[in-house]
């Protein structure tokens, strides 16, 4: 969402400026395992995304009194590197907006992890972005949740997000960062494909009725893709070690 | 990092009989893996790996006021994020004591080699370029100081000089560079057990009780920094000193090997 000024033409004869239609996905690949002293970790090139996902624990929940004698709690840093965009130097440390992603980030993963077999500990989420193109919440928490099904932690499913929105009367999947600043909506989505459930939702602009269905629809289709990039990700340190003891 | 005294007193026994756990002998770095220009949106960026270690240097460029006493030159500010990720060890909020002595360790090699010209990033008064070195910690197993400064400098080199125009920084489509003068390059040494080792990992950290980093240019020495509660004889300074100059070519021919020069 931004100005209306200086509108670049995102849109021509149905093709965005990256050659795209408006049901397809950025170029995704997740690499497994990058950050060795984590439990499980991923990095993500999701567009022009490059995020890392990773996941500690479960251990001693500190400060104590966070503990739960019944679950597991979750902590989750989402946070944008410095050097991330192509603008400005960004500040360092959190602000209003990588505390807020931090957040909704943490309750997808309250959903699925079986948080009642570890009382008493905390499993930390860090969601590291890089370099930012538009959609680095959905792309991080795509990439956290590989990260965590790395760690071996139980997880009911494994969600994926995506983003939608609107260019023009167009619904859109997966705006890049040019087309989010003149979209006239933003909807970034986490979905937990066994079911469905949609597990985080926010949306900014506008959309009638139909044009929601539509990007619904738009985003559970795509999830098809996405669950492929990660499962391929899961599998692969498992597929290289009976690569090993099969020679 | 805690580690157990069994895995200490391993360590103190290899080291007292010269050898190292990964098999290395004591004046040899782990194999270093450097790679540029992994952030495009980065005026200059650099991905350094020492071993496990993983660090990841962003240099961004922008405009900003000099500093009160030095009106006549650019900034340049370096800083360093241990990441939570990276470590069991590290936490979240603000940067820990270890942070900023590496930060300021990075930051005194480069700007004592003279590697940044400052008074050439001046514009006009009250207008400078200003550098921002960031240094991300994505994985830890030893010796910040030297892989950091080794990314910071590869993403230096390879920094590309935005173009102001008007009122406005133009930072695509360029192909000026920022300029540099030289190659500055750190060398970390560990000592215990009467031993001095270079590039020490993680366990060896946690067991060492001196730590020498000599930053130097190739031609002269740049930057020091002494820590932990050991000592060390003006023999071993001497040693370690000689030692980083014979390094020095080793990473630096890493570097332009990575910059394609």
């Amino acid at each position: 969402m931004g100005s209306t000024q200086d509108k670049p033409q995102l849109m021509i004869n149905g093709k965005r400026l990256d050659g795209r239609g408006p049901a397809d996905l950025r170029s995704i690949k997740i690499e497994p395992n990058v950050v060795k002293n984590a439990a499980g970790s991923a990095y993500i090139e999701w567009g022009k995304n490059k995020i890392i996902a990773a996941v500690h624990g479960p251990k001693e929940a500190l400060p104590k009194h966070f503990a739960d004698p019944e679950r597991a709690i979750i902590k989750c840093r989402y946070m944008m590197a410095p050097f991330s965009s192509l603008e400005e130097h960004g500040r360092t440390g959190p602000n209003r907006r990588s505390i807020e992603i931090s957040k909704v980030t943490k309750e997808v993963f309250e959903n699925v992890v079986m948080l009642e077999l570890f009382p008493n500990t905390e499993i930390d989420i860090f969601v590291e972005v890089l370099q930012g193109d538009g959609g680095t919440r959905a792309a991080g928490i795509t990439a956290a949740a590989v990260a965590m099904a790395l760690s071996g932690i139980p997880m009911t499913d494994i969600p994926y997000a995506v983003s939608a929105g609107k260019i023009g009367d167009t619904v859109v999947l997966d705006m890049d960062k040019l087309e989010d600043n003149y979209s006239d909506a933003d909807m970034p989505v986490a979905v937990k494909p066994l079911d469905n459930e949609i597990l985080l939702l926010q949306m900014d602009g506008s959309f009638t009725k139909e044009q929601l269905k539509q990007a619904i629809s738009m985003i559970t289709d795509a999830g098809k893709a996405i669950r492929e990039v990660q499962e391929k990700a899961i599998r692969k340190p498992y597929e290289q070690i009976i690569e090993k003891y099969q020679k | 990092m805690y580690i157990q005294s069994a895995t200490k007193e391993f360590i103190n026994d290899l080291i007292s009989s010269g050898k190292r756990e990964d098999g290395r002998a004591l004046d040899q770095y782990r194999e270093i893996k450097l790679t540029k220009g992994v952030i495009e949106n980065a005026e200059g960026s650099a991905m350094a790996l020492f071993g496990n270690t993983k660090v990841l240097a962003g240099v961004k460029i922008g405009i900003g006021e000099p500093m009160k006493d030095k009106p006549n030159e650019g900034n340049i500010m370096t800083s360093a994020e241990l990441l939570p990720m990276a470590s069991a060890e590290y936490e979240m909020g603000p940067p820990s004591p270890d942070a900023i002595e590496v930060a300021r360790v990075i930051d005194r090699g480069i700007r004592a080699a003279g590697m940044i010209d400052t008074s050439s990033l001046f514009i006009e008064k009250d207008k400078v370029w200003e550098i921002f070195i960031d240094v991300y910690v994505l994985n830890y197993d030893g010796n910040l100081f030297d892989a950091g400064t080794t990314a910071a400098v590869t993403a230096l080199l390879s920094a590309r000089m935005p173009k102001l125009e008007g009122e406005s920084v133009v930072r695509e489509g360029l192909n000026s560079k920022l300029k540099t003068n030289n190659t500055v390059t750190s060398c970390t040494f560990a000592k215990a057990a009467n031993k001095i080792f270079i590039d020490p990992d993680a366990n060896e950290e946690e067991f060492m009780d001196t730590r020498i980093t000599i930053a130097n240019d190739g031609k002269e020495i740049r930057a020091m920094q002494k820590g932990l509660w050991g000592g060390m004889t003006a023999k071993e300074l001497e040693y370690a000193t000689d030692l980083s100059f014979e390094k020095h070519k080793e990473l630096k021919s890493i570097i332009n090997k990575t910059l394609g020069e």
